[in-house]
Parts: C-alpha cells; sequence; structure tokens
C-alpha cells in the first residue's frame, strides 16, 4: 500500500516550512528510518524519516518549495514490488495550500473543573490530650518526635550537616547518633542541593529520610530538588512514585546574624503543590505535627525557628501523640478581632492579645500550625465571629501569607468584614543588622497591638 | 617527558584490558596514568572524534577492540531492542510533526546500544533513572511502548495518565525512576537510590544516566563525593553525544574528556564505545559488578551520537550535515549489529523478521495512542498529595 509522507510541524505553533532539499529522488528504494528530506523554518531545521520501507513513488512538492501547510502531502511511498502511484497533476504537483489537514487534537475542555470537597477539608483537630506531659524546650521535643519515629519504623533516617558528631548545629539531634548509629543519624558534607536531591532518590525508593538543613537560608541551594523533584513527582507519575520525606531546619530571622542569615520561607514553599507546609509554635504541635510529618507519605516542609527552640512547654509523653497537619489551633478564643499567626510570631500575637484585654479588646489568637494545607475554616469562623482580622508574619508583606489570608477572607467572607484586614508583616528591605535597624524591620507586639486597633476602631 | 599521544580508541583498549585484570582481582585504578596525562597535555589529535566508535566497527576482525565475542546469543535480543527503540522514535518524530505529540520531545535515535547494552548488563530489581531523552530507557527498561507512546499523545493509558509527557514517566514495576526536566538534577536522586540500596544491604545498584552537558552542574560533583565517601552502588553512565542542546562538548568543557571527572573524588572511570553494543554490554557488566561488590560508584563515559536534533525544534546549524551522515552511515550501532549476525550466519529471513515483528508493536504502540482518550478532566486534581 502506498504511503503518504506528510508536511510535519518542528513545533506546535508552525503552521508552514519550506522544503529545504530532497535526500532521495523518485524511483530510489528507502528503508525506514532514511533521511528522505530536509525542512526549514526561520528557527529550525528537521529531517524527515522514511517510516517504512519502500520505493520513493513520487516527490509531490519539489525542493525549494517554501510556505508549504503542515500536513500537506509531500511524497509517497509505495511498498516493495508496488506500483508506483501516478502523478495527478500535468505537473505532479499539489498547490501547497491545499491539503492542511486538521490536526489530530481534541477540544480543550472550556473550564476546569472544580477540586474535589476533600482537597479543601481541614482535618479534624486532634482529640484533647489529657495523658500525662513533661516540660521540655521545643529542642527536646523535636528531638523526642525524631527519635520515637526513628524507633517505631526502621526506614526512618535523618541526614544533614552536623547531626551526628556535632549532636546538631542548634543540638536538636542530641543524642541520636549514639543511640541509632551513623547508618542512620548521617552527617554530610556541606552540600544542600546534593544531600537533599539525595534524600528525594532515597524517599522515591521507600525509604523515609528527615533532611535536616542547618537553615533553611541555605535550602534555597536546594529548592529546585524540594519543588521540582520532591514535590511534582507524585503527578508527574500519575500516582506512581511519591516522596515520604521532610525537610526541616530553622526558618526565619535569628538574632543580628544580617540579611542572608535572616529570611521566612513560609510562603515560598506554601506556594507549591505536592508539598505540605508546616510551621508550629508550642512543644506540644513540635513533636505531635513533626511525627505527623515523619509518618506522611507526601514531602513535607517543617519551618523550625531558632528563637523558639529554647521556650519550654508541656509536651505530651505519649509516643502515639501526634498533631494532624491543615489544622489551625486557637491559641486564645475572643470576640472582637481576630490575629493570625505561625511561628514565632504566635507568642507575640499572645502578648498583643494581653495588652489588647488591658484597652478592653478581645482578641482571638488563631496558631495557623499548617500553611499548606491551611486550615481557612477556622479563620473564617473565626472572622464571622469577630468581624474583623489581623494576619502576622514575620516574612516580607509582597505576595506572603498575609496577602493570601487577606484573598481567601475577601473571597469567602467579605460582608462579615467590618474593617479591610491589617497586615503585620517584616518591612519591605533584606534584614539589617544594626540592632535599631533590626528591631524595626521585624514585627513587635506593639505592632500588632496598633493593628488590631486600627481594624477594630478603637 | 609526556607519552606520545593516542587515539582514544586504542587507549581505551589498553584499558579495557586493565580493567579486566583489576576486576579479577576487584580493585579498579582510578585513573590510568598514560591517558590521563595525554588528556591533560592537549595532545589528543582525534580528541573526541569518535576514535573509540571507528575501531569499534572493527570490533569482528582479530586484534578488534576487546576481542569481544563478535556474534554472542544475546546479540540477536540486543538487535531487536534497539531497533524498537530506532522504529519508536522514529514513529514519535513522525507523530510530533502531526501534531500528536506536543511540547518538548527529545528523540533517542542513534544512542540506542548504550540503554541497551546497559540494560542487559543488570539484575532483577536495580533501578535506573535518567533525563529528559527517556524513551529509550523505558524501553530498554521493558515498559510496554504502547503506555510509552501514549504518554507522548497526553491520553489516559499513558504510564503517568497524560500528567507527565515526554519527560516525565516512571514505572515502580520496572525500577525505572524518571524522566527528569532538570538538566543534572537525576543526579543527585540517583545517588539517593544507591543510598536507598546500600541502607537496605539488598545487593542492588543504581543506574545513573547524566549527558555530557549535566556534568558541568554542581550538583554532579557533590553526588559524586557523597558516593565515593559512603562507597554508595552507583554506576554514572556518562551519554557523551558531543553536544549540549547546540554547545558542542569542547564549546563547554574545558577538558572534553568525561571518564575522569571522578578522579578528584577517587572514583574510577571508563570510556566505552556507544555505539557498540556489545562494547557497552561488557563494560557494564564489570561497571554493575563493581557497584555491587561494594567497591563504590563507578563512572563510563559512553561515546555516542544523537542523530536527530536536540529537541524536535532545532536550528541544526552547530554542526554540518556531513558530520550527521558520517556518523551515521559509518557508525550506526544498529548497522553494526546487523553485519555482526550476518557474518555469524544470522539468516536475512530472521532478521526481516525481528523487523517486522518491530514495526508491528511500533504500528500497535501509535494506534493505541491515538485511539486512546485524553485523561478524564477530573484527573486535573488527582496525584497531588495521597492521604496520610
Amino acid at each position: 500500500m502506498a504511503t503518504e509522507v506528510l508536511m510535519p510541524a518542528l513545533s506546535p505553533t508552525m503552521t508552514e516550512g519550506k522544503i529545504a532539499r530532497w535526500l532521495k529522488s523518485e524511483g530510489e528504494k528507502v528503508r525506514a528510518g532514511d533521511v528522505l528530506a530536509e525542512i526549514e523554518t526561520d528557527k529550525a531545521t528537521m529531517e524527515v524519516e522514511a517510516v517504512d520501507e519502500g520505493v520513493l513513488a513520487r516527490i509531490v512538492i519539489a525542493e525549494g518549495t517554501d510556505h508549504v501547510a503542515v500536513n500537506t502531502p509531500i511524497a509517497v511511498i509505495a511498498a516493495n514490488g508496488e506500483d508506483p502511484v501516478p502523478a495527478p497533476g500535468p505537473n505532479g504537483r499539489e498547490p501547497a495550500a491545499a491539503a492542511a489537514a486538521p490536526q489530530a487534537r481534541a477540544p480543550q475542555p472550556s473550564a476546569a473543573p472544580t477540586p474535589p470537597a476533600a482537597a479543601h477539608a481541614a482535618p479534624a483537630a486532634e482529640p484533647e490530650y489529657t495523658g500525662a506531659t513533661r516540660t521540655i524546650t521545643v529542642r527536646e521535643a523535636l528531638r523526642d518526635a525524631i527519635a520515637e519515629e526513628m524507633r517505631r519504623d526502621e526506614t526512618v533516617f535523618l541526614l544533614g550537616e552536623e547531626v551526628g558528631e556535632y549532636q546538631g548545629a542548634y543540638k536538636v539531634s542530641q543524642g541520636l547518633l549514639e543511640e541509632f548509629g551513623a547508618r542512620r543519624v548521617i552527617d554530610t558534607p556541606i552540600t544542600e542541593q546534593g544531600f537533599a536531591g539525595l534524600g528525594v532518590g532515597a524517599g522515591f525508593a521507600g525509604l523515609r529520610p528527615i533532611v535536616e538543613f542547618m537553615t533553611f537560608n541555605f535550602a534555597m541551594q536546594a529548592i529546585d530538588q524540594i519543588v521540582n523533584s520532591a514535590s511534582k513527582t507524585r503527578y508527574m507519575s500519575g500516582g506512581q512514585m511519591g516522596c515520604p520525606i521532610v525537610f526541616r531546619g530553622p526558618n526565619g530571622i535569628a538574632a543580628r546574624v544580617a540579611a542572608q542569615h535572616s529570611q521566612c520561607y513560609a510562603s515560598w514553599y506554601a506556594h507549591c503543590p505536592g508539598l505540605k507546609v508546616v510551621a508550629p509554635y508550642t512543644g506540644a504541635d513540635h513533636k505531635g505535627l513533626l511525627k505527623s510529618a515523619i509518618r506522611d507519605p507526601n514531602p513535607v516542609v517543617f519551618l523550625e525557628h531558632e528563637l523558639v527552640y529554647g521556650e519550654s512547654f508541656a509536651v505530651p509523653d505519649d509516643p502515639d501523640f501526634v498533631v494532624p497537619i491543615g489544622k489551625a489551633r486557637i491559641a486564645r478564643p475572643g470576640t472582637q478581632v481576630t490575629v493570625t499567626a505561625f511561628s514565632r510570631m504566635v507568642k507575640l500575637a499572645l502578648q498583643a492579645a494581653e495588652e489588647l484585654e488591658k484597652a478592653g479588646i478581645s482578641a482571638e489568637i488563631i496558631d495557623l500550625r499548617s500553611l499548606r494545607p491551611f486550615d481557612i475554616e477556622t479563620v473564617i469562623a473565626s472572622v464571622k465571629k469577630t468581624n474583623r482580622i489581623v494576619a502576622v508574619e514575620e516574612g516580607w508583606p509582597f505576595a506572603g501569607i498575609g496577602a493570601e489570608i487577606a484573598a481567601m477572607v475577601m473571597e469567602q467572607c467579605f460582608d462579615w468584614l467590618d474593617a479591610p484586614l491589617k497586615r503585620v508583616a517584616g518591612k519591605d528591605v533584606p534584614l539589617p543588622y544594626a540592632a535599631n535597624l533590626e528591631h524595626l524591620a521585624v514585627p513587635q507586639v506593639e505592632d500588632i497591638v496598633a493593628a488590631a486597633r486600627e481594624v477594630a476602631y478603637r | 617527558m609526556l607519552p606520545p599521544a593516542r587515539p582514544i580508541g586504542e587507549l581505551w583498549r589498553c584499558d579495557r584490558d586493565l580493567i579486566k585484570s583489576r576486576l579479577q582481582t576487584r580493585r579498579f585504578a582510578t585513573i590510568l596514568p598514560a591517558r590521563f596525562l595525554a588528556v591533560v597535555s592537549g595532545e589528543h589529535p582525534e580528541g573526541i572524534e569518535m576514535a573509540a566508535a571507528h575501531k569499534a566497527q572493527s570490533a569482528a576482525k582479530p586484534g578488534g577492540v576487546a576481542e569481544l565475542d563478535a556474534s554472542p546469543p544475546e546479540l540477536l535480543g540486543f538487535f531487536r531492542d534497539m531497533l524498537l527503540i530506532r522504529r519508536f522514535e522514529e514513529r514519535a518524530g513522525q507523530m510530533y510533526g502531526m501534531g500528536l505529540i506536543g511540547g518538548f520531545c527529545h528523540l533517542y535515535i542513534g544512542q540506542e546500544a548504550v540503554v541497551v547494552g546497559m540494560q542487559a548488563a543488570l539484575k532483577e530489581g536495580d533501578t535506573i533513572i535518567t533525563s529528559y531523552r527517556d524513551h529509550g530507557h523505558m524501553l530498554a527498561c521493558g515498559m510496554d511502548p504502547k503506555g510509552v507512546m501514549a504518554e507522548l499523545t497526553g491520553r489516559r493509558t499513558g504510564y503517568s495518565h497524560g500528567k507527565g509527557g515526554s519527560m516525565h514517566m516512571f514505572s515502580r514495576e520496572k525500577n525505572f525512576f524518571g524522566g527528569h526536566g532538570i538538566v543534572g538534577a537525576q543526579v543527585p536522586i540517583g545517588t539517593g537510590l544507591g543510598f536507598a540500596h546500600r541502607y537496605r544491604d539488598n545487593g542492588l545498584i543504581s543506574v545513573t544516566y547524566l549527558g555530557d552537558g549535566a556534568i558541568n552542574q554542581g550538583q554532579v560533583y557533590e553526588s559524586f563525593n557523597m558516593a565515593a565517601l559512603w562507597k554508595l552502588p552507583v554506576v554514572y553512565v556518562i551519554e557523551n553525544n558531543r553536544y549540549g542542546m547546540g554547545t558542542s562538548i569542547d564549546r563547554a568543557s574545558a577538558r572534553t574528556d568525561l571518564f575522569h571527572r571522578g578522579m578528584a573524588h577517587g572514583i574510577p572511570g571508563e570510556q566505552v564505545d556507544g555505539m557498540n553494543v556489545l562494547a557497552v554490554h561488557e563494560a557494564g557488566l564489570a561497571a554493575a559488578e563493581h557497584a555491587r561488590s561494594g567497591q563504590g560508584p563507578l563512572i563510563l563515559e559512553m561515546m555516542t551520537y544523537r542523530y536527530r536534533g536536540h529537541s524536535m525544534s532545532d536550528p541544526a546549524k552547530y554542526r554540518t550535515r556531513d558530520e550527521v551522515d558520517r556518523m551515521r552511515t559509518e557508525h550506526d550501532p544498529i548497522d553494526h549489529a546487523r553485519r555482526l549476525l550476518s557474518e555469524g550466519g544470522t539468516g536475512e529471513a530472521s532478521l526481516k523478521a525481528i523487523d517486522a515483528e518491530v514495526r508491528a508493536r511500533v504500528a500497535e504502540a501509535a494506534q493505541f495512542a491515538q485511539d486512546s482518550p485524553e485523561p478524564d478532566p477530573a484527573e486535573l486534581w488527582t496525584d497531588v498529595l495521597v492521604d496520610a
């Protein structure tokens, strides 16, 4: 059977091109894979290969012809032993524009379907814990979470700079090397992109790596592996391959370490589908959320805070205690203004609430805990009660978490608002070193108090 | 005083003998001084000029490269697998031209011997990872051409349900870990697969493919360092097809021999004629054995060539037609295998039958890929996260 060779497209946008030259002549035998012709556009050149064996029966479009429409028949190949097909016209050529075959594309759906309800619903809050607690620091709570999960699951291991012999740059991994050995508590070279990617590969293979970044500032070296490799592979593989990995370490400001070591990455990672992002404040939440993160089959970015590591809380002692990812917590109930915060800013918000109470304003403090998935239901329920909201974060305001909350509140409960949402955020500058400037750049309790009074018109 | 420079093919033959003897004593040299000196001295008359490939064509002759068995029983299977990739890719190119395949589409035509020879050197359970020129790897792994082609056309029956495309396909079943679109990013991940084998002490290895373009990415050296430091069972296969997109290797790399790029980390390397499937297979067996035996990673630099552009839209101005034609006519890996088979007594009828069988499989895959429905719109929202 004779087959037509069609003018190919070099790109999805190409509509026509030029037959630069024929490399086979009429009557010549061709084998599959032989180059028949070379075609050109203003940008690119491509070879047309024979797909079947046979004889080049006819060249329909002559060498040098320009403006040949995509999908126009340019040649005919006859199977071996078959009579060459006679030429249709007097000159053996068809007009170039005549035969642009319709593209084999299905019509595009006019609108994307809405996401399934499950994608929105926040999990139920953890049941109230009534068991034994111990008062320990956040750093110890994190250590306990890692140790408990490593005892529970042999595939869990800790990887990062100075996590082993040094006992952790911030002493989070104290004692782990002694208990679990160098096979599972692994000191890496200073090579963030490399060990983050190595962790991703180990995750693909079914292990559960905890990748510690000494601080999230250094994770910028590895952000391609976190976003492109860890977060997207489940989707790109049609669900076949996932990455149960935790990327954790201190995020946000420290004290007087200047711009390159002081930055909040919450909104960076929260932007990305395929990641979960948590930023707890209390000791119980650090422990319970880290345990959930380690057990989670998805990649989780776990944002800690250097200035919170040393704070002490009553922390559940039970190894089965976990906190679900995706659920906010009412840190302090109130009635007149909602204040959202996460990580260290929860502490400042709680202090601000004390101040506001003295001024006769009842503030409800929401500790967001999870930034993706985001528990908007809890925020909306609060706003419907208080009709006012202040969103606090340590990071920059532009395209920040506060900006996202403002958008969601507008979309979902605009009519309940008695005042525009007010953001309290870090100043829109790289963090300065000088003590006075640093103080000015970072949100303070008085900033939160002032914002709450502003939205309360008091 | 430096020794006189010799063509790569000859040097390579020397190395092979050395590696064979080293294998017997289970110890690789990190590098061969003579070759290394020849490289650093710049006295490399043929440079990356495919001298190895020239030599490879004489493999069947007495005294030829590596004295390989000219027509071992597995050669017929290699021929079939290479032909399948070739015909599949040609069809993919054609379907791209018809608008059935969109986006980026990087064809593997010319490089078939590399994946086919390597795959035959592996054990069940060994893991494979590569970058975006990945169709050949998937077919070599035994993934179904129908599922691969249907992914290229973006249909629900594709390996990724139409959500990955040409550059992003995976198969848990075949231990193929992608399919990665960021140049070099698969190298730490492949190193992590090796880490997982080591962690589990399961006797398996990771084969991590990268191109001559990726070799200049920093994360490759981060990976080499960790793999050597922790003696991870990884074989890094550099597919040196001489061009990173449109930039030839000598315009991108200060030194154009790539097998020694692990030298600073003590990783042994070997240059292999990547247009000769038997040479690849033998090098693969030795490398796999090395990695599997706990001696750490190893680098194989496969000297190969892609006949087609970097992707479908390629200006083809960065190399001469003569160069491409020369490679195609003088060094084609499939022609080479066909010739060895003929000389070894395989009849024309058997070769034709394989040809017909392969063509039918590809035609079936192409039809399947066109007939399959597009993904259900609800698929848009699936596989982002899984329930905890």
